[in-house]
């Protein structure tokens, strides 16, 4: 199995919200990922596609599939976060109202991300932009 | 249990999705947090909320929910029916609050 694809985010385009990950499930369904790996993936895609559009100018969402994981790399321009172990507390958010009302905003983004996957790792750089790399391990069949 | 037995019992209106009636409803998430939806869910939940805007869609599709269950009622906006018919996704409507609707089809699943 072998897969790669790159999806643009564009920041403030709440009505798009949800598209990136969508396309990203629908990749892994048609590679016949495991629906329980695949979910998980979908979760942790959407979280980050979301934050790429409440708090990032642009960013780019890249799939990678091999045999044995799948690989979802996060890149953005943007301001960046300034005390990450802050940004990773549960229910810690600064979403807008505007974001709020729309149900996003419930600090639960990244916590959601490293929970569901089974390696995470977030670097951010202030005024420059977030990296988060997401793995998901493919166990062996038969 | 399906839809079209759900949507009878509870006598919910069909905003959308008649033809899929027939999918399997397994349980029931409430939430209008869409980060708590997405992670605490089920598949073939039918997914009960206030929020009426179309990023419920990708939720609901993400998560393979049964369907859109929405409160008080409250109508899907134009873009979300939209979204929901090309990505299949039923919606439902009840004039009953959360509460209420929750607990009946908590009777009429597990009851
Ligand atoms: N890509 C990003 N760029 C800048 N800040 C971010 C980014 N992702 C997350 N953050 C910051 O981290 C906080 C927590 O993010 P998250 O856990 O996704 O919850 P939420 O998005 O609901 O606030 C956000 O409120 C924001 O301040
Ligand atoms: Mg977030």
């Amino acid at each position: 199995m072998q897969y790669e694809n790159s999806y643009p985010v564009k920041g403030g385009d709440f009505k798009e919200a949800g598209k990136v990950a969508v396309l990203v499930k629908m990749a892994l369904k048609k590679m016949g990922v495991a629906p329980e790996i695949l979910r998980r993936a979908a979760i942790a895609a959407y979280e980050s596609e979301v934050n790429i559009i409440s708090y990032a100018r642009m960013g780019t969402i890249r799939l990678q599939v091999r045999d044995d994981h799948i690989r979802i790399d996060v890149e953005d321009e943007g301001p960046g976060i300034e005390d990450i172990e802050l940004a990773m507390r549960p229910g810690y958010s600064t979403a807008t109202e505007l974001i709020r009302e729309l149900g996003f905003g419930a600090g639960m983004g990244l916590v959601n991300i490293k929970s569901c996957s089974d390696e995470f790792e977030i670097t951010s750089e202030v005024n420059q932009g977030t990296k988060l790399r997401i793995l998901f391990r493919i166990p062996e069949t038969g | 249990m399906n839809l079209a037995s759900v949507v009878k019992a509870l006598n919910l209106r069909v905003a959308c999705g008649g033809e899929y009636l027939e999918r399997t409803v397994k349980g029931g998430y409430a939430g209008d947090l869409l980060s708590d939806v997405l992670a605490n869910s089920g598949e073939s939940d039918l997914w009960i909320t206030r929020q009426t805007h179309q990023n419920i869609v990708a939720v609901a599709s993400l998560k393979d929910h049964a369907g859109i269950l929405l409160v008080q009622g409250k109508e899907p906006d134009g873009d979300t029916l939209e979204k929901a018919v090309k990505e299949g996704i039923p919606i439902l409507v009840t004039d009953l609050p959360t509460f209420e609707i929750a607990g009946r089809l908590y009777g009429l699943l597990r009851g």
